[in-house]
């Protein structure tokens, strides 16, 4: 194996959390920083092509290589876990910029009690509310700690909204049921598109609080603290599954990467795929760097002093498995920590149909309203059968035609021909749905380990999920689709289709692409992987960066809260790690 | 734009020469894109009798008039408007088999094979999309010969099958994706459901028309960005 001349800091992934480490440490410190990406570059005016929804939604070119490496699902330990062939459950990305390319750019902030989900659900409620089999513990970081830093993404990627609480003032018209903020958003909210300001009437008929999506999505031209300009959204439709063509959705390659090639000690190698971290347990537990290969297929090593991983969920779990750093999961016992506590973002849809045209083709991300009167911190549970919440938003992302022809109530029970064509094109613009997304529990039988079958193509073993719905998200979720149907009918529909609920996990079913957990965060080294500034517990020299570290996951989108714990172990490792290498108490 | 002066490098290698024939009268009215993507224009209402030869890249002409035949029961030529035959969905898929899709080069293709998996762990089969149309296409033999009536009885004997399901999607994504792939010919899908295509910028409109169809002039890709897009069918081809 070829060995290159040692370097300060090794980043393993380019995605959103890798190159805001890079941006920062680049900026701060004189540190030289390797960033290894195992897919390629993306080149400009890619993404105005990419108005295709053939190549980029249907056939998914922005989406990880399955052919190369995808991960095996089973339902229980019982079962054989079988390959997810075609990922469809969620979307992860590759390439410069990775899932941070092709995303929806909402952006809200957990709601504080996330963060301490074990104490504030027992204070609310008693230990004997927790739901059989779960591992909920607290992340050992509350919301207040964490503010400061949700203010810097927000400030980092424009984002877009209406503060509904200022240091706990409560302001009408934000959503008031949100964790205090210090300041306002950088920039005022989105447009709104039809769908949505018929869902705010008629939430507030009910007497919910509707309030514009906070997305990282410019409403108007904004230039952040790092100087970094980017122009206003054109609603232009094609979001989603898509790069901006313009750079008004944040992404890391419009918001990071100008900042970065400008950076001479920063260097990205593309097309390097990273095998093993490299380290040495007997000299006090260090990683001494990383092996990859590159492009040309050459194995190489890359000594350094300080590695970051910084992969999607999947691959941080997977480099660490394959590594031998830390203690496998085991679910019996539960000893072990890598590979505990995986989650995914529980969703519920209602599908509604007006009698009128909802021009859907035009919108972004998730141009819209939400409301979060039904949130976990909000609800009281001690009459429901499940914990927590979630919220209910309408938006409009921009409808392609593949995907929406066909979308019609469920009694017109035919799927083709004739008698089909004729409602599809009914109904074609006048369909729309309303969204809810739940929080997600983790469970002792919800966890990561190595597949002992199937194989990557250069013949190492794929990652394995055990996951299946337990009956604390059935319900929530049966709750979600519930308001949502009230909603619909104060909307004044006639035709709703109703989500149809959980059975066992759907690895075919798009849910979101937010799955978490497995080198999960605490304050104690036999409960999580890393430290809450996201250092691993047993190689002081190695931090973990992502929705990997999260314990429990959230009704909101993940990004924000990524971005923030991000900034906050760039600060810890620039203000305190650097002059004292050592694990961070 | 550096262009591709050899025109013979643009052509993939064909090994079975096939073409499929179609009447004007059948298609008529529409652009056509030949293998290298030179356009014909066809106008029935000229020469009814004029006949069009399409280079194949995948079917046999057999199986092209089968899938043909077939799409056309999926999305029919009625009384709501176009339908497969005028998108031109068969030239579609024969181009994406042809293309890596085709060949499932994304899909994770390595066994054990679980056949009989429960629905929750999506498709689990072994055959690529060629594989399949190819192998279910022997199950349609004489197809396009049958009255509408009798094709759609021959559909509803396979609808719950994986090839079905393929054929199903397939003509969709003919109908409605951007013409650059050879479907939704002269953008007919587009103007069925009141789709515009890509568009720069709806910033202007996106609050507007509340209640109101708004409708704006329907343009490709390529006519919106005024340069040719490499479709990822043609991903292969050197």
């Amino acid at each position: 194996m070829k060995s290159l001349p040692r370097t300060d800091v090794v980043i393993i992934g380019a995605g959103w959390t890798g190159l805001l480490m890079a941006k920062e440490l680049g900026a701060r410190t004189s540190l030289n920083i390797v960033v290894l990406e195992r897919g390629q570059a993306h080149k400009p005016g890619e993404y105005i092509e990419g108005m295709d929804e053939l190549d980029y939604s249907e056939r998914m070119r922005m989406m990880q290589d399955a052919s190369q490496e995808t991960v095996t699902l089973r339902h229980d330990t019982k079962g054989r876990a079988l390959p997810i062939r075609q990922f469809g459950a969620f979307l992860p990305g590759t390439g410069v910029g990775g899932t941070g390319e092709h995303w929806g750019a909402l952006f809200p902030r957990l709601t504080p009690e996330c963060f301490q989900l074990y104490s504030k659900t027992v204070e609310k409620y008693g230990v004997k509310k927790l739901p059989e089999d779960h591992t909920i513990q607290d992340w050992g970081i509350t919301y207040d700690e964490i503010e400061p830093y949700y203010m810097r993404a927000e400030r980092l990627v424009g984002a877009s909204g209406k503060a509904g609480n200022i240091r706990g003032k409560k302001i009408e018209g934000g959503n008031i049921y949100e964790g205090w903020r210090s300041d306002e958003f950088p920039n005022p909210p989105l447009k709104l598109p039809y769908v949505g300001s018929l869902f705010g009437n008629a939430a507030k008929s009910l007497g919910y609080h509707p309030y514009p999506n906070q997305v990282a999505i410019l409403s108007q031209d904004y230039t952040n603290p790092d100087g970094v300009s980017r122009p206003a959204c054109a609603f232009c439709g094609f979001c989603v599954r898509h790069g901006c063509m313009i750079g008004a959705k944040s992404q890391p390659t419009n918001t990071l990467m100008p900042l970065l090639t400008k950076q001479k000690k920063v260097s990205i190698r593309a097309g390097s795929r990273v095998r093993r971290i490299v380290h040495d347990q007997a000299q006090g537990g260090k990683a001494r760097g990383v092996s990859y290969v590159d492009s040309s297929g050459e194995e190489i090593f890359q000594p350094a002093d300080l590695v970051i991983l910084s992969s999607w969920t999947l691959s941080n779990n997977r480099l660490l498995l394959l590594s031998g750093i830390g203690t496998p999961y085991d679910p019996t016992t539960g000893n072990g920590t890598l590979g505990k506590n995986l989650t995914h973002q529980v969703t519920a849809a209602v599908g509604i149909f007006f009698d009128k045209p909802l021009n859907r083709f035009m919108g972004a991300g998730s141009a819209g309203l939400s409301i979060g009167d039904i949130e976990g911190d909000v609800l009281d549970n001690s009459k429901l059968p499940f914990i927590r919440g979630g919220n209910l938003m309408a938006s409009s992302g921009g409808s392609q035609p593949i995907s929406a022809f066909g979308g019609m109530p469920r009694s017109n029970n035919v799927r083709w021909g004739s008698k089909w064509k004729k409602a599809a094109i009914d109904y074609y613009d006048r369909a729309a749905g309303i969204q809810g997304t739940g929080e997600h529990t983790p469970y002792r039988t919800n966890f990561i380990d190595l597949d002992p079958t199937y194989k990557d193509s250069a013949g190492e073993p794929l990652l394995r999920l055990t996951i299946n719905w337990h009956d604390n998200e059935k319900k929530l979720a049966e709750f979600l689709t519930k308001k949502g149907v009230e909603v619909a009918r104060a909307l004044g529909v006639k035709e709703i289709n109703p989500g149809q609920g959980y059975g066992d996990y759907n690895v075919a079913r798009y849910q979101t692409t937010h799955v978490q957990g497995g080198t999960i965060m605490a304050s104690s080294p036999d409960r999580g992987v890393v430290n809450p500034y996201l250092q691993h517990w047993q190689l002081s020299n190695l931090f973990v960066l992502g929705g990997s570290t999260f314990p429990n996951q959230g009704s909101a989108n993940p990004t924000s809260t990524i971005l923030a714990f991000t900034y906050r172990t760039a600060d810890a490792i620039v203000d305190r790690y650097l002059k004292k290498p050592a694990l961070l108490a | 734009m550096p262009k591709d002066n050899n025109v013979r490098d643009a052509v993939p290698r064909i090994e079975r020469r096939h073409f499929l024939i179609l009447s004007a009268a059948t298609i008529g009215g529409v652009l056509v894109y030949s293998l290298d993507r030179r356009v014909s224009r066809v106008f029935a209402q000229e020469k009814s009798t004029q006949t069009l030869k399409i280079p194949l890249r995948f079917f046999t002409e057999e199986e092209a008039l089968i899938v043909a035949a077939a799409a056309s029961r999926i999305i029919p030529t009625d009384d709501s408007g176009p339908g497969a035959s005028e998108a031109g969905v068969v030239i579609f898929i024969d181009r994406q088999l042809a293309g890596p899709y085709g060949r499932d080069r994304y899909r994770y293709t390595q066994g054990p094979f679980e056949e009989d998996a429960a629905p929750e762990f999506g498709y689990q089969g072994k055959a690529t999309p060629k594989e399949t149309y190819r192998e279910g296409l022997k199950g349609l033999e004489g197809f396009d010969k049958l009255s509408p009536e009798e094709q759609d009885k021959k559909l509803m004997q396979i609808e719950r099958t994986h090839f079905f399901a393929l054929l199903r999607q397939n003509t969709i994504e003919g109908m409605f994706s951007d013409p650059l792939h050879g479907g939704n010919v002269d953008m007919v899908g587009w103007q069925l459901v009141g789709f515009p295509g890509p568009r720069m910028s709806n910033y202007d409109d996106v609050d507007k028309h509340y209640g109101e169809a708004f409708r704006p002039k329907i343009a490709s890709l390529e006519q919106v960005i005024g340069r040719k897009v490499r479709p990822s069918e043609d991903e292969d081809m050197k």
